[in-house]
């Protein structure tokens, strides 16, 4: 048997080809949904606009999901974490799917695992604990999306609104959860004083857009705002928490 | 006849996907052969246990939930590049409003599918840097004066979209909004299962717009 090692560079590559393929996935989707909004019309510089701003606010979230490579990679070493929140998962899975299979092998996770037995466990509860999204996406979207459009066929405006009516539920459940501690003293409002701060920012930026006529800022409204009051959430933690 | 482009992005789809499912399982299919070691039956077994239930479900509800609002080509990339609340959905409707689409149209679907692509490269790429420069970066990502500002991503990403969206369609969030309120402020451990719950927003929101639409209010 080989020794076994987190870092190995077989690990690394193994995980590298599969982040690659992963890449290689949006890159086909990006030129094949780009040529068809050409087809349409859809100016280039309006494409190149969505990309840009979708870039730029990928940004700050992408950086969060580093600080979930090192929590991770303290257990799991490096090639795991780097290829699992690549793909597929997020930390809120990832990190409850590696410690209930460590838990499960009574193995510590405050330390590097050593077993590669107790580590093929953990990566194979890593994979498989998260696959029905995929699946269903991938058997039944077909389906979905044929009900949508039969239901916008029926009737156009119910169809819009139906399509409304789901993101403001995804919204309202996430603005929901900032209030979750609001009950636990002034330090639980610090999420809400961020909101509202983002929100803010967000009126600003409109103000400037639409009163002042700053166009580009349109592209940029929502990282800005979003960026904004991340920053300002670390006086706001230093002042009430 | 040639074939459309909406029916064509599912052969597309599906084949990528299902590539995918075999990608994701070949890292511990293949470190295992390396190391010719494999996993422990029990322990995979109650591992699997402990978190599938909850996942399983948590994966299928999202599908049904946002695939209508991504559109098939942004559906079949985003759900295999992971982080869909918090990423992906968010930067699919930044996009779709900035380029003046709406979702459920083909110019829709389009533009969601661009938005998410750009998204998943750059997400990736930034990843496979931090991983480069894990030593240098480490100490700055984890220290103290940052730590508020990554705690506060969501509040910081919401707060904005709120306004975008919200201020449109306040009559059809009224009702979701309420209900989460008291939900979360009588409940706070829920803050836990918030992607249990976007579901359960979705359809009081849908409810709440279906009467709304009948009596002619929307």
């Amino acid at each position: 048997m080989r020794d076994f090692d987190l870092n190995s560079t077989f690990l690394f590559i193994t995980a590298g080809v599969i982040v690659l393929f992963v890449i290689a996935q949006s890159v086909f989707f990006l030129i094949q949904a780009w040529r068809r909004a050409r087809e349409l019309g859809i100016e280039v510089q309006t494409l190149r606009r969505v990309a840009r701003s979708s870039a730029v606010f990928t940004v700050a979230p992408a950086i969060a999901i580093i600080l979930g490579v090192i929590t991770l990679s303290r257990f799991l070493g490096l090639p795991l974490p780097w290829l699992r929140l690549s793909i597929l998962g997020a930390l809120t899975y990832e990190l409850p799917a590696a410690s209930s299979a460590a838990a499960a092998l009574g193995v510590p996770v405050s330390e590097g695992v050593t077993d590669p037995r107790a580590y093929m466990t953990i990566a194979w509860v890593m994979t498989l604990g998260i696959m029905s999204g995929l699946i269903i996406v991938t058997l039944f979207l077909k389906k979905i999306q044929g009900g949508i459009q039969s239901l916008k066929k029926r009737d156009t405006k119910w169809g819009d609104i139906f399509l409304t009516a789901l993101y403001m539920g995804m919204i309202s459940a996430f603005l929901g959860m900032i209030f979750a501690d609001v009950t636990a003293g002034l330090r639980g409002w610090i999420p809400v004083f961020v909101m509202l701060i983002s929100a803010l920012l967000m009126l600003l930026c409109g103000f400037f857009v639409k009163v002042l006529k700053v166009k580009w800022m349109e592209d940029y409204a929502l990282p800005f705002s979003m960026l904004g009051a991340m920053a300002l959430s670390i006086p706001i933690t230093r002042l009430l928490g | 006849m040639k074939a459309s482009y909406s029916e064509k992005v599912h052969t597309w789809g599906r084949s990528w996907c299902a590539l995918a499912m075999i990608m994701f399982m070949l890292f511990p299919a293949a470190a295992g052969l390396y190391y010719r070691a494999w996993p422990y039956g029990m322990g995979l077994l109650k591992g699997l246990l402990g978190v599938a239930p909850i996942f399983w479900t948590v994966g299928a509800i999202e599908a049904f939930t946002f695939s209508p609002m991504l559109g098939s080509g942004g559906s079949y990339l985003g759900f295999v590049t992971g982080n869909l609340a918090n990423l992906k959905v968010p930067c699919a409707l930044n996009a779709m409003e900035i380029a003046g689409v709406k979702p459920g149209t083909e110019e829709g679907e389009l533009i969601s599918t661009i938005a998410i692509a750009v998204s998943s490269i750059v997400t990736t790429l930034i990843i496979f840097a931090g991983v480069l420069l894990l030593s240098w970066l480490q100490p700055i990502l984890e220290s103290e004066l940052l730590a508020p500002a990554f705690a506060n991503i969501l509040p910081a990403l919401f707060g904005a979209l709120a306004v975008v969206f919200i201020s449109r369609n306040w009559k059809i969030a009224l009702a979701p909004l309420l209900f989460m309120l008291v939900l979360f402020i009588s409940v706070p451990s829920l803050s836990g299962s918030v992607s249990i719950l976007v579901p359960v927003g979705a359809i009081i929101a849908i409810a709440a717009a279906r009467v709304l639409y009948k009596r002619g209010y929307l």
